[in-house]
């Protein structure tokens, strides 16, 4: 199992020195720069402005001496928001990104795991065609649609909850929670339909019915450990694509995260930011699905035997 | 199989009891006031204010989300009336004008107060300004203060020693101003925070004068002179200003605290001012204004803006080389449809690069929509009714406002001139660099004035304007606008001098006006002494929160 893991972070890391190199050339050869403004800049201005950045350096000369500071964790100032470095900037959204994405995650688990179990009790039927039709119209239903729909039901109309903010007002953490989360539970449903409907007919769970175990018994304690084992690979995925992704539901609802950051770096052609946000979601994406790869390894007993078998 | 149905269903409701549990993590329940009840109790201002500022620091920072809220925290020399915009007393009482108009002396006020209890000084004034101007600060606005005698050449570092440059305390509370040349705008540039003062010492607490990323600004850390203080700055969720006790005129504020919102959604904005969370929003979304105009006691408020919406020509690539050409374009945009249907209502058809009405000075309408003579001078330039046109490109910005009236503009010179023109967008950043280049045949631009004066607008265009982007070059236009018009006795001769300009500019036409901007706001009904004004200039000193007055009944 230390081996399996020693490997694959080993596999990690080379991907991550690509992605901060592609991103750095490529962010480059972007027409236009940071400093470039509706408002012409005077040419003495532009120079001291990029002699305070480094951008007066030769292009590898840049390169090199932002791997320097990459090492030692410094991500450099941002362009955008003189004052600030993009360590702050990353920090001050991720605690929000990442709240709003477990919540989003625990939605989606709980709707779409019920969902897919449920429907996979009786397929298809009425039971297994409503809830994966519902979840059909949830994975083709963009949050910049969804989110809107609900504020306009529940915080306009009914007036039942903050349409804005995160934090400041009670039950403000409930709709950009549902939004976000409603496309996964989609996925989740899917899935967990699937892997249920595997492990249902195979012959453990014969073998435990005809022992007069209770439906119940028989689906919480014998199939659902194996039947999620789909579900489990993709959460890790899904959570990094939770934090990437949560810019639009972001921009509805007002919520102070990275979301926004990461997008508009590129427009404002602010390196060190886009460099920042790029390097960090790319270690999150490839760090959680490390850690889905292993939960499920370790969720499935021939896996795990393998392991063993092999590693030792 | 008798028995699956209640045991699914018992799973079913495990599962909803689950959800209602990860829902009830996320709520502490609880109604509550909105923001807009409770601020008019407690006197505090809820204001949508665009984007996250850039910085607070004056001599770093562009940007109108920027102003508004480096505005309420430092003071100018003098300020702008919300009602007139001519000049008003900030931190100096009076000025007097000597050496016809070179030389201004400003006469500080001795109770104009940093917020730490320290008198403003006009050595404080001298240390700003050097800084502001110094090579290395990286101040993109420091031209606000090249009327200044040696300004620019300090800038540019052919003079090093600022003593050269034409500014002096002649004691505590008086400021020596000496300008190249009569500048008659140059009392309202001091209502500009590239200009303002800030206190030397703070900066010199963080690091060097020139340094542009200290953490000077920062709540705990940061000294201003204006209205407000700073109390809170939450990344990309507010920032708060609470009422200064050291304020000089702090009698007159009546606003206890400001809370301003980042607000980059418009929907989520205006969203917001209907549950009654803002009382003031930067903008209002363009299909939601018919609706709200037509409300009775609408909230809605709209005014002319300094800011004019052209495009520009590359005078030197045909077939727009020929001026017969280019007015044939001009002539045949029918403005005042474009802002019936494409605009809603909420632009005025421009004839001019100056808006009518900058502080007094009303351009000529030189031309008009005349789609005959148009086609009269596109004929003798050589393409009756378009044959062997050979084609022209129109560049703009990627935004679906920009698209739809390069669209409708296509359609109206395909109709009115029988030619074919393609329409091409760019991303932001992209689009800059092609205007710089001047890589183009057509491409959109928009120009918001900086100072409320035909000045700001017509000097675009002198040879080799850094924003002048067409290649239009004429000594004797140069002549006018940088030697002739500043030494205007009256304002009546300036003004005739300007109308001259704005002649020779519309005779060769290198830009196509289309409309004045204006400004967009929903005010709540419980705001008092929000002006609508020119500069859409805010100040908030003078801002007044009457509670009990609700939102007209169709919104509620």
């Amino acid at each position: 199992m230390l081996r399996f893991m020693f490997i694959r972070i080993l596999q990690a890391l080379p991907v991550i020195f690509v992605v901060i190199t592609a991103t750095f050339f490529l962010v480059r050869s972007a027409p236009g720069g940071p400093f470039d403004q509706e408002k012409v800049v005077i040419p003495e201005v532009k120079q001291a402005l990029e002699a305070q950045y480094r951008l007066d350096l030769p292009l590898h000369e840049q390169y090199l001496a932002y791997l320097g500071d990459l090492a030692q964790g410094d991500l450099g100032p941002s362009f955008k928001y003189p004052g600030r470095s993009v360590n702050e900037i990353l920090f001050a959204g991720l605690p929000v990104t990442a709240e709003l994405g477990l919540y989003a995650l625990i939605i989606a688990l709980c709707i779409g795991v019920t969902a897919g179990v449920f429907a996979s009790l009786k397929p298809n039927t009425a039971q297994d065609y409503v809830p994966m039709s519902l979840a059909m119209i949830g994975i083709c239903m963009p949050s910049f649609l969804l989110g809107p729909l609900l504020v306009l039901v529940f915080g306009i109309w009914l007036d039942w909850l903050p349409i804005t903010g995160w934090g400041d007002i009670p039950g403000d953490k409930i709709l950009p929670a549902v939004t976000l989360g409603s496309a996964y539970a989609a996925y989740i449903a899917r899935l967990s339909r699937a892997g249920m409907l595997e492990i249902l007919s195979q012959d453990y769970i014969r073998t435990a019915r005809a022992k007069g175990l209770p439906e119940w018994r028989v689906v919480t304690q014998h199939a659902l450990r194996g039947g999620l084992i789909p579900v489990i690979a993709f959460l890790g995925p899904a959570f990094a694509g939770l934090l990437a992704g949560s810019f639009v539901v972001e921009t509805i609802f007002q919520i102070p995260g990275l979301g926004r950051f990461y997008v508009q770096a590129a427009f404002n052609r602010d390196y060190t930011m886009i460099l920042g946000t790029t390097v960090f979601l790319s270690s999150l994406i490839v760090f959680f699905n490390l850690v889905s790869d292993i939960v499920a390894a370790w969720l499935n007993p021939r896996l795990r035997q393998q392991f063993q078998g092999g590693g030792s | 199989m008798v028995s699956r149905q209640p045991n699914t269903s018992h799973l079913f409701s495990s599962g909803f009891s689950a959800i209602c549990c990860a829902l009830l993590l996320l709520t502490a329940c609880g109604g509550g006031e909105s923001n807009v009840v409770t601020g008019n109790r407690d006197g505090v201002l809820h204001y949508g204010n665009g984007t996250e500022p850039q910085g607070l620091d004056p001599h770093v920072v562009t940007g109108v989300p920027e102003n508004h809220i480096i505005r309420a925290l430092f003071e100018g020399l003098a300020v702008k009336n919300p009602v007139t915009l001519e000049p008003e007393p900030g931190v100096a009482e009076r000025w007097e004008f000597s050496d016809e108009g070179r030389v201004i002396t400003f006469y500080l006020n001795p109770e104009a107060k940093w917020s730490n209890g320290e008198q403003v000084t006009a050595s404080d004034y001298v240390w700003s300004w050097n800084r502001a101007l110094h090579p290395m600060t990286g101040n993109e606005y420091s031209y606000m203060l090249f009327p200044v005698v040696n300004a620019e050449a300090y800038l540019k570092g052919e003079v090093t020693d600022f003593n050269e440059v034409g500014v002096k305390a002649l004691d505590d509370t008086t400021l020596e101003v000496t300008l190249n040349a009569p500048t008659p705008y140059f009392v309202q540039l001091m209502d500009h925070y590239s200009t303002f003062a800030v206190h030397p010492e703070t900066l010199m607490q963080f690091g060097e004068m020139t340094d542009r990323y200290t953490p000077w600004t920062r709540v705990g850390n940061i000294v201003s002179n204006g209205a407000f203080t700073l109390t809170e700055w939450s990344l990309n969720r507010r920032i708060i200003v609470k009422k200064s006790e050291h304020y000089w005129d702090r009698d007159k504020v009546s606003l206890n605290a400001v809370v301003f919102y980042p607000m980059e959604n418009v929907v989520s904005e205006e969203r917001m001012f209907r549950v009654e969370q803002l009382h003031y929003t930067q903008v209002v979304p363009l299909d939601k204004i018919p609706l709200y105009r037509d409300m009775p006691d609408t909230p809605y408020v709209q005014a002319p803006y300094l800011g004019t919406y052209y495009y520009l020509i590359n005078t030197k690539r045909p077939p727009v080389d020929d001026a017969r050409v280019r007015k044939a374009l001009a002539m045949s945009v029918d403005r005042e449809k474009l802002v019936r249907t494409v605009l809603q209502e909420t632009a005025v058809a421009a004839y001019s690069i100056t808006p009518p009405d900058t502080l007094g000075y009303f351009p000529p309408k030189l031309f008009d929509y005349d789609p005959e003579q148009a086609r009269a001078l596109l004929a003798e330039a050589g393409y009756p009714n378009g044959e062997g046109w050979p084609g022209l490109e129109i560049l703009y910005n990627t935004n679906e406002g920009h698209r739809k009236i390069a669209v409708a503009i296509q359609q109206m010179w395909k109709s009115e001139l029988g030619i074919d023109i393609t329409i091409t967008n760019q991303e932001w950043k992209v689009y800059l660099d092609s205007v710089t280049q001047i890589d183009f045949q057509i491409a959109r631009r928009g120009w918001i004035g900086d100072y409320v004066d035909a000045n700001n607008f017509l000097d675009l265009f002198i040879t080799d304007g850094g924003n002048n982007n067409t290649y239009y070059s004429d000594p004797v236009y140069d002549d006018l606008i940088l030697y002739k018009a500043p030494k205007a006795e009256t304002r009546e001769e300036r003004y005739a001098l300007f109308t001259e300009a704005e002649t020779m500019l519309m005779e060769e036409m290198p830009i196509i006006p289309i409309y004045t901007y204006t400004s967009k706001h929903l005010i709540h009904p419980s705001v008092e002494g929000l002006h609508s004004n020119l500069m859409d200039s805010l100040n908030l000193k003078y801002v007044k929160l009457v509670p009990g007055r609700t939102l007209p009944e169709a919104l509620r």
